[in-house]
């Protein structure tokens, strides 16, 4: 008996240290691979403000929008109405869509899921669960009679 | 003659290929009023055999980076001989491969094929179709077009506004914050290596579980005794599965040369969404389901999130139908798994028609239905004693 039991602890402890060096060799194998594919994060250059060229920009008198890269994000320049200049990101709430604006409607809108915002960048309309961030406008002035230079900076 | 006898001798001694001409010559098929069904999944196989062949093809002159995909596969398009035809029934092939494999899914479901011993069969079958759903989804990207790269944007979103995991899944499948290039390199990696290792394993149970418990019959048809003698699978069913893989190689080389798949325009990240964008026809109906959803949230979790749990608990339960539907197996019946069925179909039937604002949906599932139909009628009174 006094063998049996000998035996059989030792085929438990042997069991028990081969199981667990399975276990530590698909450890060993399965971080690394998880943390492999799990993209580093990578530093970005912080962008606190960008020239959006002048008030005259065609797209600008045409469309009454037009998308500014802020560093690796889009955002929206709006003209709501001659000197009244508005920017917000134009990466909808939503499903992260990009938005456009809709001058007749005084509306920026999201072709994706038929998202609105209005010009203060609220969401009043369709899916989206929160407004657009806001961006500050300033127009630098350069010589008279020349149109100005648009400014938008992170509020 | 001698030669070749004798090198089919030498090929059996070692290869024991009587051993499995016997198998085959004894496999059979049922034969009642719904054995048309019984050829939806082998047409879904041939449309999968086209795409690893096209693919294939296609890999030899794609590039899988933000400044060369959408400009190689101009090049494939206009320059490449046949370079229109191997892409465009690659597009066309895909899609008809995932609607076979709807089909199939439906007439499964509605046959009750997922009861008991088929249970394994029926979830590797559903596995394989969110698969393939995965292969469309990863494909799409590819091109690197501006549809390409809002439904990417969206449908990483999505996985994104998951409670919990979604942030790093999103990190996860874009390789980083954005779709970038990155995110192209990595469905490229998913589209032709990933998902095809997975797929080809699970097929491969699929089929082996097909061949080991043969092809169910539907219990009504049981109860009727309305099985005729089976037929033989070769060469009776094998000729006829040939016969349609032969009709559908016809429509889909006439798909692909008389509609060649558009490009498009080079996807840019600061432009706006443009007008009646949409995703593929299989994803609409949770596309327009998405743009029901109002803004707003519930215990911290937003709606949205909430409609994709929803869509996701769906997809559970699809997989969970042979242990969900007992009737069928206490009973031989489960009506309520029927009309289920029929208000799901008919739920994602109409919101499809919605979110394309057109009948066009409507129109191709009856005449799906009127073809299945009339094909059922055609091979049920064209089987001849003789044949089998």
């Amino acid at each position: 008996m006094e063998i049996q039991g000998g035996t059989s602890t030792r085929r438990r402890f042997i069991n028990w240290f081969l199981g667990t060096s399975i276990g530590a060799l698909l450890a060993s194998i399965v971080y690394p691979v998880t943390r492999y594919v799990s993209p580093p994060e990578v530093p970005e250059a912080t962008t606190n403000q960008v020239e959006a060229g002048s008030t005259n920009d065609p797209d600008l008198m045409q469309k009454g929008f037009k998308i500014v890269r802020f560093g690796a994000d889009p955002v929206i320049l709006v003209r709501a109405s001659e000197a009244d200049f508005r920017a917000f990101s134009a990466t909808c709430t939503h499903l992260d869509c990009i938005v456009e604006y809709h001058a007749d409607r005084k509306r920026l809108f999201c072709n994706c899921h038929g998202g609105e915002y209005d010009l203060q960048g609220k969401n009043v309309a369709g899916p989206p669960p929160r407004p657009l961030a806001v961006y500050t406008v300033k127009v630098e002035s350069r010589a008279a009679g020349q149109p100005g230079t648009i400014v938008i900076v992170k509020a | 003659m001698k030669t070749i006898e004798r090198i089919g001798e030498w090929l059996d001694d070692r290869l024991s290929l009587s051993t499995l001409r016997d198998a085959a010559s004894h496999k059979t098929v049922p034969s009642h009023r719904h054995s048309v069904f019984y050829y939806l999944g082998g047409m879904t196989l041939f449309f999968f055999i086209v795409q690893v062949v096209t693919g294939i093809l296609l890999m030899l002159y794609y590039r899988p980076s933000a400044e060369e995909a959408f400009e190689s596969i101009e090049f494939i398009m206009t320059t490449v001989p046949f370079g229109w035809l191997i892409r465009s029934l690659h597009s066309w092939s895909a899609n008809l491969m995932v609607f076979f494999a709807f089909v199939h899914l439906v007439t499964v479901y509605f046959m009750k094929g997922y009861r008991p011993p088929r249970e394994i069969t029926w979830i590797t079958g559903c596995i394989l179709l969110f698969l393939l759903m995965g292969f469309g989804f990863s494909g799409y990207l590819l091109p690197w077009n501006k549809l390409a790269f809002f439904a990417t944007k969206v449908g990483t979103d999505i996985a994104g506004s998951l409670p919990v995991v979604g942030e790093w899944t999103l990190r996860f499948l874009r390789g980083g914050e954005r779709v970038t290039g990155g995110t192209l390199s990595r469905f490229y990696g998913w589209h032709v290596a990933i998902l095809p290792a997975i797929t080809v394993l699970v097929l491969g149970i699929h089929l082996a579980l097909v061949q080991l418990k043969g092809m169910s019959v539907p219990p009504a048809i049981e109860r009727e005794g309305a099985t005729k003698p089976p037929m033989k699978f070769f060469p009776h069913f094998a000729l006829r599965d040939l016969f349609g893989w032969t009709v559908a190689l016809a429509v889909l080389a006439s798909l692909a040369a008389l509609f060649p798949w558009e490009l498009g325009e080079k996807a840019d990240p600061f432009a706006p969404a443009y007008a009646n964008i949409r995703p593929e026809w299989y994803f609409v109906f949770m596309f327009q389901a998405l743009k029901l959803v109002p803004g707003g949230e519930l215990g911290g979790i937003e709606y949205e999130a909430l409609a994709i749990l929803g869509f996701n608990l769906g997809g559970l339960v699809l997989i969970l139908v042979p242990f969900l539907d007992r009737g069928i197996t206490t009973r031989g019946r489960s009506p309520g798994f029927t009309i289920a069925g029929v208000v799901v179909l008919t739920g994602m039937v109409g919101m499809t028609i919605w979110g394309y604002h057109s009948i066009v949906p409507l129109l191709v599932v009856l005449g799906t239905g009127l073809m299945l139909w009339i094909l059922s009628l055609v091979t049920h009174h064209s089987d001849k004693e003789g044949e089998r």
